[in-house]
């Protein structure tokens, strides 16, 4: 097979002498293609070459469930939208400037969320009558006019790219394959992006294949020469880096922060993790990530089900492991007995939850933060936990490093709420110390703790209320434990009554007894009356809002939760400082009740349901009805 | 147990040592009480150090055995245990993990977990109490009760048709299967002995009378009057006869696929390392409900690499690739992938 020349590409960074370069300190793309056109690939390729070149990023993937919906079709449409400025953003954005459509269907899809005036890149090879019949177009929308309020660009995506690659010994089908790369080539041609990354991933990604690696460097030269010499391109656009926090940094998704922060989290305890986990969408990538990282000491067994998943993780809780299992909700019903079962133990246990909408199989590839309620809840019997919740992809690190903390120290399930808009998600993450990472050792019990040398599992330590972890091996400290009601502080079986009354008044006890950080309220004008409260994914999005009624003159307050149970200690004091609070989920209404039921403060809930995360603008509006109108 | 992780002790222990002191609460006359005490008769053989044990169990009758235990123990819930047993097994190869279960426990809600534990050969002794009754909850029939069966929830008798524990365990490809009788001590032993010593996952069935919910279910082969012309006791390397003066031979007869019993004739010999499994179902399948032609001991002995140490051989492999301190590993590993610099 001939190999293909690919000759240096023109630098990025030197304006090109036949362009108009203009600058923007934002714009948000859409990459819209089929299932199988590698729309997510290119999305993240763009993403990457953004990076490098140090804007602020905020992306959001966009799939079907179905791995290859017939294709052509609206509901085979994948997209991947990019966000990028000069300044710091808080969510992917709410209207594309810049939509690519790969095929009519994708056209179709995204065309209603675009503002007037946006840039459509059309692949025109794809407008053939079939594909217009496909998605319902009796005439092409490039004829008739219907796209005139936006800026159409024709390109002959798919002929182009097999024209580059004539010499390349591909076959025709192989080498329309590679037209993403030539997607990507125009368009980072058009941003000035930065190829570098791009040209090694693609050497990465194909090191078997010498011959693809040369197809698709050429495909986005193509692209990137075509972008420099047609006159449908007569504007290249320049985004500035954003002054960001001095540092390093990387481009993270939620879930590869989350399966980081809990490899950081066994690091930093000094225990090996043990993941017991069954796939489901979406928290699956947590599993993949994990089991690349054995030299840990990790072990990650995919189990039968997601019963066994949890029960080897709580298994190897009991054996000294940092347990975790990964799921989404459907998992976290079926684990519901199981968590009892830890919550009796009193042994550590991460349970991670990454929401998707429900009930049932529901969208499994969108998003939700509707599992609260069974986070708080859902178990038979009184079986508190804890809760904490991400609020950003990079977060997500964190948050597992917090969930790990409280479980280790107080030797109690917690349960990780992230959700899909966070986990698939991605942003700049600014790469921290490990050496200011949390300590998280734990010491197990080495010896009888009882007055007559008899060991008491049951026996709690004043100040956390945790009961000793005597893991197996440990000799004189041979003790029996399991569901049923356990004495005080022996642990024994026991029937008694008012044993029962004080074993269950202290399961409640040690949760709410354990410590976490009081919640931040911003609130740069200090004169705000209207708090917005929030959880989890939402952070962005009420974050921008909040930014934009600010610039506008109109003060407000915002206060997100990472503990939802316990709750933090200054959260009544922060509600009744306020007129009116508001709380803003994609749910109807799960943190709203529980804040009412609690602290008897008439919040206003604000819910949506659909299955997509919150715009800035949705709630821009209604946070500015509730500030001037109250 | 044939683990070389696992410590030995150089004190004796006695079976006493490995009596708790929780108060046994079964049933008077339970055969839970001759399994006990068989078990804790058998423990000090292992030289295994107490604190180095762990019995796991569900829900049931049976469950409450760990508590009576003085190793490390876990009740836990119903079906389960061949799950939990499982994360703890992989994570602690130092450990000697034990899992006492019971029909409906094991075979009922627990099912998915007992055949993926014996496939993927977890290093678990799995005791399967099986009194063919749900004696916890009083009375109900169960997976390995026989058609027609009578009970509480069953007045007209039970529609389906029982499971037989061994075929299924031998479906699921298990290593080690075996069954054997509480009344037995000898031969219970004898049968502990065996799977203590097998490496992976150890099956055994254990026919345990409830007295109080279905007394007697087995008396055609414990009773010194009949037992002898139904009860086949398999030996390794002997030919499989039985009945008086070994008046009976199981047989493999020509162009059949599987095994029966006959008056004389050419008996086969018992060979439990035969890697294929059809061997060992064949022998599984002379036994039904009426236990007219029961086989005890060990029907399958086999040497396939276990679960723990393929997930150990991984991680040590991993971890001699490593170089080091954990600190600068995570640092390499936040650190991996594209980044970049802001200064």
């Amino acid at each position: 097979m001939a190999e293909v020349d690919t000759p240096a590409l023109s630098s990025p960074q030197l304006d090109s002498p036949v362009k108009r370069v203009e600058q923007l300190d934002r714009v948000v793309i859409r990459f819209a293609g089929d299932s199988g056109d590698g729309m997510q690939l290119t999305g993240d390729r763009f993403t990457s070459e953004t990076a490098q070149l140090g804007n602020d990023i905020s992306t959001l993937p966009n799939f079907p469930a179905e791995i290859r919906a017939p294709a052509g079709t609206l509901p085979g449409v994948s997209s991947f939208q990019v966000h990028f400025a000069d300044y710091d953003i808080l969510t992917p954005g709410d209207q594309p400037n810049v939509l690519v459509a790969m095929n009519p269907a994708a056209l179709k899809a995204n065309v209603p969320d675009l503002p007037t005036g946006a840039d459509i890149i059309v692949n025109t090879d794809e407008f053939t009558k079939r594909n217009l019949a496909k998605v319902g177009y009796a005439v092409s929308p490039l004829e008739d006019g219907s796209l005139s309020e936006y800026s159409v660009h024709p390109v002959a995506l798919t002929s182009m790219t097999v024209g580059a690659l004539a010499d390349s010994g591909l076959s025709k089908k192989d080498a329309e394959r590679s037209k993403n790369m030539f997607a990507l080539g125009l368009l980072s041609w058009m941003y000035s992006r930065p190829h570098e990354s791009t040209m090694r991933f693609l050497e990465r990604k194909f090191a078997k294949r010498p011959e693809l690696v040369a197809a698709n460097k050429a495909a986005f030269q193509a692209g990137w020469n075509f972008g420099e010499t047609t006159e449908s391109f007569s504007v290249r656009y320049e985004i500035k880096p954003a002054r960001m926090r001095p540092g390093t940094y990387r481009n993270i998704t939620g879930n590869a922060a989350l399966a980081l922060g809990l490899v950081a989290a066994s690091v930093r305890a000094r225990l090996p993790l043990f993941l017991g986990a069954y796939p489901i969408t979406p928290a699956s990538d947590i599993l993949h990530e994990l089991s690349k990282h054995k030299r840990f000491g990790i072990t990650t067994m995919q189990a039968e089900d997601e019963i066994a998943a949890i029960g080897a993780a709580l298994g190897a809780s009991y054996g000294g492991s940092l347990g975790v299992t990964t799921t989404s909700g459907p998992g976290v019903a079926l684990k519901g007995e199981t968590i009892s079962l830890a919550i009796a133990l009193e042994l550590p246990l991460v349970i991670v939850d990454v929401q998707r909408a429900g009930p049932s199989t529901g969208m499994p590839t969108k998003t939700e933060q509707a599992d609260l309620n069974m986070a708080l809840y859902g178990r038979h019997g009184e079986a508190p936990l804890a809760v904490v919740a991400p609020k950003s992809p990079s977060d997500c690190f964190h948050a597992a490093l917090e969930a790990a903390r409280i479980a280790l120290t107080y030797r109690t399930p917690v349960i990780l709420l992230s959700d899909n808009y966070v986990a698939n998600g991605s942003e700049p993450w600014l790469l921290p110390e490990v050496s200011e990472l949390p300590d998280l050792s734990v010491e197990f019990a080495a010896e009888p703790n009882g007055d007559d040398g008899r060991f008491l599992p049951y026996l709690r330590d004043p100040e956390t209320m945790a009961r000793p972890w005597a893991i197996p091996g440990t000799p004189g400290l041979e003790h029996r434990i399991g569901g049923l009601e356990k004495a005080d502080k022996t642990g024994d079986i026991s029937y008694d009554p008012a044993n029962h009354e004080f074993m269950v008044r202290t399961r409640a006890a040690r949760i709410e007894h354990i410590t976490v950080p009081d919640v931040e309220v911003e609130d740069p004008d200090e004169n705000s009356r209207v708090l917005v409260l929030g959880w989890g994914s939402t952070y962005g999005p009420i974050g921008a809002a909040c930014r934009a009624l600010r610039q506008r003159g109109l003060p407000i307050a915002q206060a997100h939760l990472r503990h939802l149970a316990p709750l933090p200690a200054n959260l009544g004091e922060v509600l009744s400082a306020y007129d009116k609070v508001i709380v803003p989920e994609m749910n109807l209404g799960q943190l709203a009740h529980v804040i009412r039921a609690k602290y008897l403060v008439d919040v206003l809930p604000f819910n949506q349901v659909s299955g997509l995360p919150f715009t800035a603008a949705t709630l821009e509006n209604m946070l500015e009805d509730v500030v001037k109108n109250g | 147990m044939a683990s070389p992780s696992i410590p030995l002790t150089p004190v004796k222990l006695t079976a006493k040592d490995f009596k708790s002191d929780q108060e046994v609460r079964w049933c008077p006359g339970c055969g839970d009480y001759a399994i006990l005490a068989a078990v804790q008769g058998f423990m000090p053989e292992l030289n295994i150090p107490r604190e180095n044990i762990v019995f796991v169990s569900g829900i049931g009758c049976s469950s409450r055995f760990p508590y009576y235990m003085n190793t490390y123990g876990m009740h836990s819930i119903h079906g389960r245990a061949p799950a939990i047993a499982t994360g703890l097994s992989a994570s602690r190869p130092d450990l000697s993990v034990w899992v006492v279960t019971g029909d409906g426990d094991a075979l009922s809600i627990g099912g998915n977990h007992l055949i993926h534990a014996l496939r993927r050969n977890v290093n678990l002794k799995i005791l399967l109490f099986n009194n063919r009754i749900y004696g916890l909850t009083k009375g109900q029939y169960s997976p390995t009760s026989e058609l027609g069966k009578i009970t509480k929830s069953t007045p007209a008798g039970s529609a389906d048709s029982p499971f037989n524990p061994l075929s299924l365990a031998l479906g699921a490809e298990a290593t080690f299967v075996a069954r054997t009788i509480d009344s037995d001590r000898k031969h219970l032993q004898s049968v502990l002995r065996a799977a203590a010593e097998h490496k992976g996952s150890a099956f055994v069935e254990i026919y345990q009378n409830c007295n109080i919910f279905n007394d007697g279910a087995f008396e055609l082969i414990k009773d010194s009057t009949t037992r002898d012309d139904h009860l086949i006791r398999l030996e390794q390397g002997q030919p499989i006869t039985f009945g008086p003066d070994g008046r009976y031979s199981v047989v493999h007869p020509e162009g059949s696929f599987g095994l029966k019993v006959q008056e004389g004739g050419p008996a086969i010999v018992h060979d439990a390392g035969v890697d294929d499994p059809a061997y060992a179902f064949a022998l599984s399948r002379l036994s039904g409900s009426d236990l007219n032609t029961t086989p005890i001991g060990v029907f399958r002995s086999v040497e396939r690499p276990s679960y723990d140490d393929l997930v150990q051989k991984q991680l040590e492999d991993a971890k001699a690739q490593a170089t080091g301190t954990p600190d600068e590993m995570l640092a390499g590993l936040l650190n991996s992938g594209d980044t970049w610099t802001i200064l």
